[in-house]
């Protein structure tokens, strides 16, 4: 029994028969005071204050409000950045994706044994997980100098990062009936993964890569703000020169782009399931 | 046995043709995304700066990391954590309504359709420009930070309550009806059930994801622990780098070991 159980006792029922029930009060008064003590903080702490939000509010339409018309002479220059920014999602995305496959299997405490390994593995992807996608690509910049190899780094190490955690908890529930089976007939490990294991995973291996292409569009554009290539680097600039218009344009471009992407890769996901 | 096995691979579908379709569009999106991947100033001292980065993230500088004025480390990560808390929170109530009425099961197809295309278009603007937005609502600092994490949260969470949405299980709905009860006791007994496990799993989850998000913040000011990390990035300074890393590291660790176990344990009800 719990601490918590132990102050606030559980409501007794009798029933009819005789028999006692017990049901345990509900956490629901716990969790909400924690929660109100958390946001009590953080209002304090962010300086939350509805006055100026409700005063001053209008001007959050400023930049929206001259973003439009947008500028659709602008258009003919937004094609080179942005099919940079496409480029540098797929190829970062498809290296990031190979690359997690030989990491998840080393993750998977199904297929490999030595338990020293699969903790090991684990941390690293934990570790690279929690690295923001933006430090990766400043500190690709500096490696790699400005532009797109950078953007293509840093996405290829967040896709890394994501698809390996899902695919080593997808490996991990496969049904280990013909992986055995196989193993018992004497193919190697090797020979078992890849005829028992793979076909099972690879439907959710794809669409979880290909979910992660459709995240890192938009992530792409963000990268170019740090000079790693792409959409971001000219909204830097248009925001800079404060030609909203211009960047209305780009979003728009943006938008649009994304949801072609999304749609394909929608159609593609839903039948590989 | 053996003819069965024949028989089965005999009958097996041809997917040969469309696997070497596939392979053959892949290789030529690869080869055409290979072009972009040109380095502007190939530095050849990238080596070194790597091995500066990794050198000042192994040998955190202290003094940042044990002060507890409002420039050390453990401070810059509360206020962090805070943007993050309350953003998750406001972005979840606005989110409510707008998954209420894209739920295809709920309301007519066209009105879903339009809230959809919003969602959508909420979720473009990436969240340096919606922090340029706010910051002259509210001047630069933690609060403007609050209000981008806010919208930007939006765009995942209410697809996430969409889908919740429109899984529920409208037998229960018709059972209480026949048993009847008015429409506040259905929504009490009927949908909230069904729905709070959902949606609060949804909500740590994004919070967990606002976490690591905050550094964008940084970039226009809107508070948070990613200004001192680029600023400290971009003057070399890779101990403090390393520092602020390892404090946001050990954080994004802990939040997400406790949100994997609040998220199991609702999974499991």
């Amino acid at each position: 029994m719990s601490l918590y159980d132990r102050l606030f006792k559980p409501r007794r029922y009798t029933l009819p028969n005789g028999t006692v029930v017990e049901e345990k009060r509900s956490r629901a008064p716990l969790v909400i005071l924690i929660v109100l003590a958390l946001g009590a903080l953080s209002v304090h702490i962010t300086g939350f204050d509805f006055a100026v939000l409700v005063k001053k509010g209008g001007k959050f339409f400023d930049i929206l409000t001259a973003m439009f018309p947008p500028n659709t002479g602008y258009l003919a220059k937004i094609w080179q950045p942005l099919w940079d920014t496409v480029k540098m999602s797929f190829l970062g995305s498809f290296v990031g994706a190979v690359l997690a496959i030989p990491f998840a299997i080393a993750a998977a405490s199904n297929i490999v044994t030595n338990r020293v390994v699969v903790f090991i593995v684990r941390l690293f992807l934990s570790l690279v997980r929690t690295l923001p996608t933006l430090v990766c690509a400043l500190i690709a910049t500096y490696i790699f100098g400005l532009g797109t190899m950078a953007g293509t780094c840093a996405i290829a190490v967040f896709t890394f990062a994501y698809v390996g955690k899902q695919l080593f908890e997808i490996i991990e529930t496969v049904d280990m009936g013909p992986y055995e089976a196989m193993e018992a007939l004497g193919a190697t490990r090797l020979q078992a993964f890849t005829t028992a294991v793979f076909p099972q995973v690879l439907p959710t291996y794809l669409s979880v890569s290909l979910f992660c292409l459709e995240g890192n569009v938009r992530y792409a554009s963000i990268l170019g703000y740090v000079g790693a290539g792409g959409l971001g680097l000219i909204m830097n600039e248009k925001i800079g020169w404060r030609e909203y218009d211009s960047l209305g344009m780009i979003l728009i471009v943006l938008f649009l782009t994304v949801m072609v992407i999304e749609g394909i890769s929608h159609w593609l996901r839903k039948r590989l399931t | 046995m053996e003819q069965r096995i024949q028989k089965a691979y005999a009958s097996a579908p041809k997917t040969w043709l469309w696997q070497l379709l596939a392979a053959f569009i892949v290789a030529c999106l690869l080869a055409w995304s290979g072009t972009a991947v040109q380095t502007s100033n190939p530095t050849s001292n990238g080596l070194e700066v790597a091995g500066n980065i990794i050198s000042g993230i192994f040998h955190p500088s202290g003094k940042l990391l044990f002060t507890l004025g409002t420039n050390g480390v453990p401070y810059l990560l509360l206020e962090t954590f805070c943007i993050a808390f309350l953003g998750t929170i406001v972005g979840a109530v606005i989110s409510l309504p707008l998954s209420f009425i894209s739920a295809s099961n709920l309301v007519p197809k066209p009105l879903a359709l339009v809230g959809r295309i919003l969602i959508a278009a909420i979720r473009t603007i990436p969240a340096f420009v919606y922090g340029l937005m706010f910051i002259r609502v509210t001047g630069p600092g933690p609060f403007a930070g609050l209000l981008t994490m806010s919208l930007c949260s939006i765009g995942m969470v209410s697809k996430m309550f969409i889908e919740s949405i429109e899984d529920l299980d409208k037998r229960i709905l018709e059972s209480l009806d026949a048993a009847g009860c008015t429409t506040f006791q259905k929504i009490r007994y009927g949908i909230l059930p069904q729905l709070t496990a959902d949606f609060t799993s949804t909500i740590i989850y994004r919070f967990d994801m606002n976490l690591r998000d905050a550094t964008v913040l940084g970039l226009v000011g809107a508070g948070g622990i990613g200004a001192p990390l680029i600023f400290a990035m971009s003057s070399y300074r890779w101990n403090e780098v390393g520092a602020i890393l390892l404090g946001l590291i050990v954080l994004v660790l802990i939040i997400e070991w406790i949100s994997s176990r609040i998220r199991v344990k609702l999974a499991r009800g």
